[in-house]
């Protein structure tokens, strides 16, 4: 018998499959924490998949409707932010801002090529925690003041040079959380900015020092208005979790803008559990939010600004479509800037990631010197160019949702409406409120 | 050149305005607010060397984010007075509610009631002296500057504490996480001489205890994690 004849012999054996609920990821953050004893850290947004706009097509024109030509037909895409009560709304050549990230979490050139980029394309820019920094007021058009829980670096003069204001109350990486920055990032500057030593870890509040509660707000937004002598817009921004009673309250206390943030908007740093398993899908904020304004009255007089997620045109006319007067882009923006390049592969090799999946921004050692505070790091990015690439994205995103709302037969992006739209998936149906593609049913519809 | 302006009879904004519109170098430096009944947001934002009485009770953040000004209330003030200060002073004769303080930067704040709970919550340099007791949680998250209780703190005082330093002359219910009891130094006696003095209280400096960050929780371990 040869050894041939033996091997055919072999009983065929059953394949080796992998646990769906055991998974090989699952497992390794298993090990790591049975290694570590302590929980995952790390920066961004949720990273599994939820119903998206992905799950969402536009109709299109047909004999019913007609289209636009699609480079010469007008398709106004300016937002006015900011008409409830203040004085001196912001006025913006597109809809599409960028949303708040914070001088410590981000480096001074990230954030000065934020505010280049986001100047360029008519558009506003917006600080984060641990207060204004005169290069970004400098290089930003417009720019929104975040007041936020640990009110680090918060003065009543930055207040007053701000374009707006924006009460943050959660973001939709961490609903109910707080912000941690750890000590690797802070750098003498951070540090002196912030009111704390260096190189500790600093704690952000998840709530606000002085006032609990949609009462209490509204008379913190009265104080606001008055030390800004009712001039500026007064935003107050929710994390997607209960959109509609969130938007209301707000409205009730005195909000000119909403801005609500989905699961995949991203932060600097949380516990990858919060991220994952906390609050609802961006889609799934929309139309609730966009109820709450119609049932009192106030929608597109309370503008509502969504986002967590926004990567392309089509997203930011799926989120119009469905109600919103603006997206904000957080994540979108730094990859746009240089974040997470196939460039520096090497490096994330070296730090235990790959281009696209490396998310320790927390740790301050980012190779395309956007998420660190690492002098030699920071001098990676050039403001100037990575602004310009912002800008050029700002512009193809515009476009992109330009020529969707012309091909839907409107001269207007604010035009764009919830019948423009059908869904590939139950969920993504029943969460947007249209129908299912081929139908005229969505989960909970009426009559149905 | 005394003003006088009563809040019920002209309104809130036209006061805050007004009190905005005063020049570093001006001469209107005495303003005197009458019937304020409990409004909120009185005084709010001033930044100039002004002197402003309110012969009343007044609501939430009172005198907020003060720059230079002298805030004075002849009564008890609401939530937040004083919030985000960042220099002047600001006295109230009554109580004051929750809040008082919060996240100052700089200045004086001085009350001579009690202070309910989180009085100097997450005060970033503010100096702050409260002549009689203050609720629990005060102190929470302080960063720098002084805290000087003349009389009593509640439940876990100093929580998470970092850099501010609290000075209790009469009990501590309990101390929050990280809070310990701290040496009083000579240079502590001396900040709190001075800031007795300042506030015109007549307690002896000798007669507090310090307490102040154990900075156990500066940098993450999961040994800190409750």
């Amino acid at each position: 018998m040869s050894v041939k004849d033996i091997k055919d012999k072999t009983p065929p054996r059953t394949m080796p499959i992998q646990s769906a609920t055991f998974s090989n990821p699952i497992n390794a953050e298993i090990r790591r924490a049975a290694a570590t004893g302590i929980y995952d850290i790390r920066g961004g947004g949720a990273k599994r998949r939820v119903p998206h706009f992905d799950d969402l097509l536009f109709l299109g024109a047909s004999v019913s409707r007609y289209p636009l030509e699609g480079y010469r037909e007008k398709c106004d895409t300016k937002v006015t932010l900011g008409t409830r009560f203040a004085k001196k709304p912001i006025e913006l050549d597109i809809p599409i801002t960028i949303a708040g990230m914070s001088f410590g979490a981000l480096s001074g050139p990230a954030k000065e090529a934020l505010g280049r980029g986001a100047s360029a394309a008519g558009t506003s820019t917006t600080t984060g925690d641990g207060g204004m920094t005169p290069e970004e007021r400098g290089h930003s058009t417009k720019l929104v003041y975040q007041y936020l829980p640990s009110r680090y670096g918060m003065n009543p003069d930055d207040l007053r040079k701000a374009d707006a204001i924006e009460v943050v109350v959660g973001q939709g990486a961490k609903p109910g959380g707080g912000g941690m920055l750890l000590g690797q990032k802070i750098s003498d500057r951070v540090a002196e900015m912030r009111n704390l030593p260096k190189g500790i870890d600093q704690r952000s509040a998840c709530r606000h020092p002085d006032w609990t509660g949609p009462d209490d707000l509204e008379i913190k937004i009265l104080e606001l208005r008055e030390i800004t002598a009712w001039e500026k817009p007064i935003y107050v921004k929710v994390g997607g979790t209960r959109p509609y009673y969130d938007t209301a309250l707000a409205v009730k206390a005195g909000a000119d803008v909403v801005v609500l943030d989905g699961m995949q908007g991203g932060t600097a740093a949380t516990q990858d559990v919060f991220i994952e398993h906390v609050g609802l899908p961006t889609l799934a904020c929309i139309r609730p939010a966009v109820q709450a304004l119609q049932d009192l009255g106030v929608h597109r007089e309370v503008q509502l600004v969504v986002s967590g997620g926004i990567r392309t045109g089509a997203d930011v006319a799926k989120a119009m479509a469905l109600g919103a007067d603006a997206v904000a882009i957080g994540t979108a923006a730094l990859i746009a800037l240089g974040d997470n390049d196939p460039r520096w592969e090497s490096e994330y090799q070296k730090l235990g990631s790959t281009a696209g999946a490396y998310d320790d921004w927390h740790e301050g050692q980012d190779p395309a010197g956007i998420t660190t505070q690492d002098a030699e790091l920071q001098k990676r990015l050039d403001p100037i160019e990575a602004g310009r690439h912002l800008r050029n994205y700002l512009s193809v995103m515009t476009l992109e949702a330009q020529t969707i709302a012309r091909a839907c037969g409107h001269n207007n992006l604010h035009n764009l409406e919830p019948e423009d739209l059908c869904a590939l998936t139950m969920e993504a149906a029943a969460m947007a409120r249209v129908p299912l593609a081929g139908t005229e049913w969505y989960p909970g519809k009426p009559g149905f | 050149m005394m003003q006088t302006y009563d809040l019920q009879a002209n309104g809130l904004r036209e006061l805050n305005a007004a009190l905005h519109a005063q020049a570093n170098d001006t001469n209107q430096t005495s303003w005197e607010i009458v019937n304020p009944r409990g409004s909120h947001a009185v005084a709010v934002g001033l930044d100039a060397p002004i002197e402003v009485s309110v012969k009343g009770s007044t609501g939430y953040y009172t005198a907020g984010m003060n720059k230079q000004a002298t805030v004075h209330v002849h009564g008890s003030a609401g939530p937040g007075v004083a919030e985000n200060m960042m220099s002047g002073t600001v006295v109230v004769e009554g109580d004051a509610s929750q809040y008082a303080g919060a996240t100052g930067h700089g200045g004086l704040l001085v009350i001579k009631g009690n202070a309910s709970s989180r009085c100097g919550i997450s005060m970033k340099g503010i100096n702050i002296v409260v002549h009689g007791n203050v609720g629990h949680m005060s102190a929470f998250m302080a960063q720098s500057g002084n805290l000087v209780v003349c009389g009593d703190a509640g439940d876990a005082l100093g929580d998470s504490i970092y850099e501010a330093r609290l000075f209790v002359r009469g009990s501590v219910k309990s101390l929050g996480a990280d809070c310990i009891e701290k040496e009083m130094r000579p240079e502590h006696i001396e900040i709190l001489r001075d800031l007795l003095d300042r506030a015109g209280s007549d307690a002896k400096p000798e007669e507090f205890k310090r307490y102040g960050s154990a900075r156990q929780l500066y940098n993450f371990k999961i040994d800190n994690a409750y």
